[in-house]
């Protein structure tokens, strides 16, 4: 029972500090200083820096969906409507959700691994003592950065996917490309793009507070960020997926 | 009378009691630090020295008890208050605890960061005067990681007193140095003793270090330290000691008072 206890003590107390930074961190944005050099420094490295797996896993995932939709598709002669299905699922779900788990995969663990360090290494009490508030100073920025990055990314990798299942269509499935864009663009709908845009911009704030709330709760040394950074993933990751479906239900409601 | 002493004690602990979940690691802590003095805190690892230093600087609040910094109370202050406080102070951390992603003479001169009223050229004027007080002014476009361990934590003290502070806070700064580098950092402390007159709190291990500080000045002459009763007339170093175990103050005085003590915590410190 005590065991139980505590357990559940220790999770209640997550969350309340997980909330505190969390709005530590958005009401920095309305609060000076604003550290502009490192959100730049930050759109960089986040945005640009995953650009590599964000098209890499966009395209592919778009040409498998074309293979596999075109597959099942040729039972009823509608392989035609391949455009149609690769970009649904990729502009309503695939292109966010995949896109922020790897973003997630890469930056959230970069940030609990990077502020995790920092902790460890006292630099963190060493920019207190100095006069700057370490939520300003390290998790705003990561913030606003993955908050105007991952909707950006997402475009991309959706656009990626697109030419992906474009390149299955025309080379494997031998598709005629005007078939396949014209069913994929008729086919998108306002609320298939207003979907597929809220969604990265909600699961930033996954990305970027949960890989800073594990770096700056690290202890126990270089073997406390190791775990820090490996807990973030895997939250970042499970949260993702577990928001998106309360999303999906949220906005299909709404737009009901 | 009363004004003139709150004046004079630059850190003052009252009562102070700190818990990490059930276990105490500050047990009914109190003592005072005047200005100008040097107060070394000994102990074994585990006792709660680094944990004295946090508090002194505001990192962490403690349970219960008063502490007061440069005349302001700050057990219970958020951050923003606090860092009227901690501008006065300059804290040594136990490896150096410089930032990897700038360069030495931004480190140096970060604390300016919060300080619009200080130009960056004046800024950088005084983070190059601080290097050169530490003798590494040629590192100064360098990273941290292109430097050594030693001349890291000289960097760490050139980072602290850049802003002159009024109370140093110094966490180990020998610690795991060789004998040459450990002499050089401690010559550099006895210095800012001396020369500076800011008043301390140095946690050590090493208690040849902390004899050392106890029995010796700085000569701005020879730039060297010397035995503090070389030319007959003995000089007060005003340097006390205090003693932790497990997170209790077991002793509080001078040098000569320590030796005098038969407690075998004590005698074992000494030996």
């Amino acid at each position: 029972m005590g065991l139980f206890d505590d357990f559940a003590k220790q999770r209640v107390f997550a969350v309340q500090e997980f909330t505190l930074l969390s709005s530590r961190a958005l009401g920095n944005v309305f609060r000076s200083p604003h550290y502009a050099t490192d959100i730049v420094r930050q759109m960089d490295f986040i945005g640009f820096g995953s650009l590599p797996i964000v098209v890499l896993t966009g395209f592919f995932t778009g040409a498998v969906l074309a293979l596999q939709s075109a597959n099942t598709l040729s039972t009823f002669g509608e392989t035609s409507l391949t455009g149609q299905l690769v970009m649904l699922s990729l502009v309503r779900e695939l292109g966010p959700v995949l896109t922020s788990l790897m973003v997630a995969g890469r930056n959230s663990s970069g940030m609990a691994s990077e502020l995790g360090s920092m902790v460890v290494s006292e630099q963190i009490d060493a920019m207190r003592a100095l006069g700057t508030d370490p939520s300003k100073k390290l998790v705003t920025p990561r913030l606003v950065a993955t908050v105007l990055m991952l909707p950006m990314l997402t475009i991309i990798s959706d656009f990626m996917g697109l030419l992906g299942g474009f390149a299955t269509s025309f080379f494997i499935i031998r598709l005629n490309p005007g078939q396949y864009w014209y069913s994929a663009y008729q086919s998108l709908e306002f609320e298939d793009v207003f979907q597929g845009l809220l969604k990265p911009f909600v699961f930033a704030f996954i990305v970027a507070l949960v890989g800073c709330y594990y770096g700056l709760t690290t202890t126990g040394g270089t073997q406390g960020v190791g775990r820090s950074t490996t807990q973030a993933v895997v939250a970042a990751s499970v949260l993702i997926l577990v928001s998106d479906f309360f999303l999906t239900k949220i906005i299909l409601w709404l737009l009901a | 009378m009363t004004e003139r002493l709150a004046q004079e004690t630059v850190v003052e602990f009252d009562r102070v009691t700190l818990r990490f979940e059930t276990k105490a690691v500050l047990r009914e802590i109190s003592f005072t630090l005047q200005r100008g003095e040097t107060k070394i805190v000994l102990g074994a690892a585990g006792s709660g020295k680094s944990v004295l230093l946090k508090l002194t600087m505001g990192l962490w609040q403690p349970d219960s008890g008063r502490i007061t910094v440069l005349g302001e109370e700050i057990s219970h202050r958020g951050e923003d208050e606090l860092f009227v406080v901690r501008r006065k102070i300059g804290m040594v951390f136990q490896e150096g605890a410089l930032f990897d992603s700038l360069t030495i003479g931004e480190n140096v001169g970060y604390v300016f960061e919060r300080l619009p009223a200080v130009s960056p050229e004046e800024a950088e004027r005084r983070a190059r005067e601080a290097l050169r007080f530490v003798e590494l002014e040629q590192t100064f476009d360098l990273y941290p990681s292109q430097l050594s361990g030693g001349m890291r934590r000289r960097v760490a003290i050139a980072r602290a007193v850049v802003g002159q502070p009024e109370l140093m806070l110094y966490d180990s700064p020998t610690a795991g140095l060789d004998p040459i580098t450990a002499a050089r950092i401690m010559t550099l402390i006895v210095k800012q003793r001396d020369v500076g007159r800011v008043s301390s709190l140095l946690v050590t291990h090493r208690v040849q270090d902390a004899i050392q500080m106890a029995r010796s000045y700085y000569d701005a002459r020879q730039e060297n330290l010397l035995p503090a009763g070389q030319d007959g007339a003995r000089r007060d170093t005003h340097t006390r000691f205090l003693v932790l175990r497990e997170g209790e103050l077991v002793f509080h005085g001078s040098l000569e008072e320590l030796a005098a003590q038969r407690d075998p915590y004590l005698q074992e410190f000494l030996a």
